[in-house]
């Protein structure tokens, strides 16, 4: 067997160890046992990364393996098999790898914790089932992934499942990404009667020989990105991940930053054949990345959870992504999703450390001049925000102007400037939180205050892994201008990620977009430095100026409530009016009937039995008279 | 001609037994319509045994005298516990069975 087959395996032994003995064993066998099951599918990663790299050179990039046939029911056919190539080689390595680091750094995040087993239970389950999703050969097998990730989310959603909030959250992830996933199956049903295979190899084969329809390829591409949508948080599915912060910040970091959430992103970069032989799936890919983007930026900007902030930030930087892949570039999304993964744990680990700090307090009102308190966890946020707010020569910058050149390079204006605007949200957001946070006046009480302290090494390392890796990472992906060969990341793709059609962008012209998303991220450092440094009055001027925009902005312009409004009340109403009319009308009534009937007819049956013997005697009698009478003619 | 006389006499006690156990009203009295009812049942047996000239129902007579005499212990025994308990043996007051 290949090694990559083995990757999986060591976290769904101890997701099922866990499960089974989580709560008879000492922590430290937890600890041990969850960390190195992760350790492990990270040394096997690696080791099939290494063995892809030599087979790569010998012309063999993309390995395959099969277990055994999974459905074969007539013509439909699905296998349990996995597949190795570079893209799924980069996804594996972030997964183990960022969550070794997250593992870890919950070792000291939840030892305060109660119910320790069942957290790294559902940790373990869902490195394995996120593995299976980014292994898996065709679209079926990864279905199964898609799930299990999706189960394991709502599991640590509500994980303090005490607290009504956190089990109302994960409910919310859980039906909203349930809609996604109806699109996603129909998707992969209608791919199934377009093209007869789910399997990704099968599949591209068919999109290049164009057996497949146009009009099927576009609806099931549409349809597929419904899930996609609905995994990856974007309009108009994305209301479950700010509610998702309830969980604890760890699994935040792991599940709703950088691997989850990210899987709808995989899965169109996967399908690359199929967006790309759609231009009109691809478009509204590209549309609907670039309004998540801007959408979920101004959002974050008057937000004051630390988390909330984070979160959509998270959706912004997921709609980059898919605004890259719509366009396209398919690899400059998934160098973005790749760098993401490192300075988004980052930045939620960092707030994780924060918040341990303050004795769980999150709200930004209540916190700044950390600076001097945390003298470990602010530099490293400060490096996460320096790079997701695109400060050149840093892996945000690099990530985020590969996507907006190529957006640019296909003259995909609109989506490009409204990727430009994102970027200057961007900075201002994460400057705002770092200036609320770490500088100005201590606004927390003199109770915090006593308690504060800089978090344990075991949490602190983690971060400064990560903040490493989110400095260097962008290094493998150098933009064109420095050479054609330069970027190292979509030459390893390439296998799989056939890069586009080349733009027409002059080399001036790309120098012009670098400084351009250059000055954004100084734009909108500077305009945070102003509001929240400079002149504090300045905020608190402005909401006071803009009331409705302010409050508009700051409930999400009222999504929730209008979710609520037309999708939500009208079900709860139609399916209280259907419980009365319905389950009490008639079938409980047809119930209670039933008993009630037989009642009665034993009430009118016991008429017959008067208790005299006169009578019993009278009906003896008949009957001997009846008998007699048959008897005799 | 006996045969039929005999037959008749029971046939017209098994009725008489048959009204008095319907009509009377205190369980003594209808467990003597019921020895009559029985009692014609054995006539009847012996009227067309003697007609017949076989001894078969004859040797079932036997038997029902042996029944009845046991149906007699038994029921008297149940009639005297039932006054015991309800201070009456007229059969308006037991209907305890009443549906």
């Amino acid at each position: 067997m290949p090694v990559f087959v083995f990757i999986p395996l060591a976290p769904v032994l101890g997701a099922l160890v866990l499960f089974l003995f989580g709560r008879r064993l000492p922590r430290r066998t937890i600890s041990a046992l969850a960390c190195s099951t992760i350790a492990a599918a990270f040394v096997f990663s690696v080791a099939a990364f290494i063995n892809l790299l030599s087979t790569a050179a010998s012309g063999q990039n993309i390995l395959t393996y099969k277990l055994f046939t999974w459905i074969s029911a007539g013509a439909f056919r699905a296998d349990a098999a996995f597949r190795f190539d570079p893209l799924a080689a980069v996804m594996v390595l972030v997964v183990t790898g960022v969550g070794l680091l997250i593992h870890v750094y919950s070792v000291g995040y939840m030892s305060r914790e109660r119910d320790y087993g069942r957290y790294f239970a559902c940790l373990n389950l869902f490195t394995f089932a996120m593995l299976l999703l980014v292994l898996a050969d065709n679209l079926v097998f990864m279905f199964v992934g898609w799930e299990g990730v999706g189960l394991c989310s709502y599991l640590l959603i509500g994980y303090w499942f005490e607290k009504p909030s956190a089990a109302d959250a994960g409910k919310k992830a859980f039906l909203v990404n349930r809609i996604g996933d109806a699109g996603f199956l129909l998707g992969i049903l209608f791919l199934w009667t377009a093209a007869g295979t789910t399997s990704f190899f099968s599949l591209e084969i068919a999109v290049a020989g164009s057996v497949i329809a146009p009009s099927l390829a576009t609806l099931s591409a549409v349809l597929l990105f419904i899930g996609a949508a609905g995994k990856s948080a974007q309009i108009p599915l994305y209301i479950w991940l700010p509610d998702a912060m309830e969980g604890p910040t760890p699994v935040s970091a792991l599940i709703h930053a950088a691997t989850m959430v990210t899987a709808g992103v995989y899965m169109v970069a996967r399908l690359n054949p199929l967006y790309s032989f759609s231009p009109a799936a691809g478009q509204i890919v590209a549309f609907v990345g670039a309004l998540t983007a801007v959408y979920a930026g101004t959002i974050a900007l008057v937000q004051n959870d630390i988390k909330r902030v984070l979160a959509y930030s998270t959706i912004s930087q997921l709609g980059y992504m898919f605004l890259g892949c719509g366009v396209g570039a398919y690899a400059a999304g998934v160098f973005h999703l790749f760098t993401h993964a490192f300075f988004k744990s980052l930045l939620f680990l960092a707030a994780g450390s924060v918040i341990h700090a303050l004795s769980g307090e999150q709200d930004l009102r209540r916190m700044g001049g950390l600076k001097k308190y945390l003298p470990r966890t602010y530099p490293v946020f400060l490096v996460g925000a320096l790079v997701i707010a695109g400060v050149p020569f840093l892996s945000g910058f690099f990530s985020k102007d590969a996507i907006l050149v190529s957006a640019f390079a296909r003259g995909q204006w609109f989506v490009g400037i409204l990727g430009l605007a994102g970027a200057v949200l961007t900075a201002f957001y994460m400057f705002r939180l770092i200036f609320l946070a770490f500088f100005g006046n201590e606004r927390f009480p003199a109770e915090v205050k006593s308690h504060i302290h800089e978090s344990p090494a075991v949490m602190t390392r983690p971060l400064a892994v990560l903040a490493f890796l989110s400095i260097v990472a962008g290094f493998t992906g150098l933009p064109a201008v420095l050479g054609k060969r330069a970027n190292l990341f979509s030459r390893f793709l390439e296998p799989v990620v056939r890069p586009a059609a080349e733009g027409n962008l002059s080399l001036g012209a790309e120098w012009t977009l670098i400084l351009a998303s250059a000055a954004c991220a100084a734009v909108g450092i500077w305009l945070a430095y102003l509001f929240y440094v400079r002149n504090t009055a300045l905020p608190g001027r402005w909401a006071a100026r803009l009331p409705r925009i302010y409050r508009l902005l700051g409930r999400g312009y009222y999504v929730d409530e209008i979710y609520g409004a037309i999708v939500v009340n009208p079900l709860v109403r139609g399916a209280d009016a259907v419980y009365r009319r319905f389950d009490l009308g008639i079938i409980d009534a047809a119930v209670d009937g039933t008993g009630r009937a037989a009642g009665y007819f034993g009430k009118a049956a016991g008429l017959v039995q008067t208790g005299w013997i006169k009578d019993y005697a009278l009906a003896v009698l008949f009957g001997l008279v009846i008998f007699l009478g048959v008897l005799l003619f | 001609m006996t045969t039929v006389a005999v037959v008749g006499l029971s046939i017209v006690l098994f009725v008489l037994g048959t009204i008095a156990f319907i009509v009377k009203r205190d369980l003594l009295t209808q467990f003597m319509a019921v020895e009559i009812m029985l009692n014609a049942a054995n006539l009847a047996f012996l009227g067309l045994a003697r007609g017949s000239g076989r001894l078969d129902a004859q040797v079932i007579v036997f038997f029902v005298m042996t029944v009845a005499a046991a149906e007699a212990a038994v029921g008297l025994a149940i009639v005297l516990h039932i006054y015991r308990r309800k201070k009456s043996i007229k059969t308006e007051d037991l209907d305890r069975l009443r549906g």
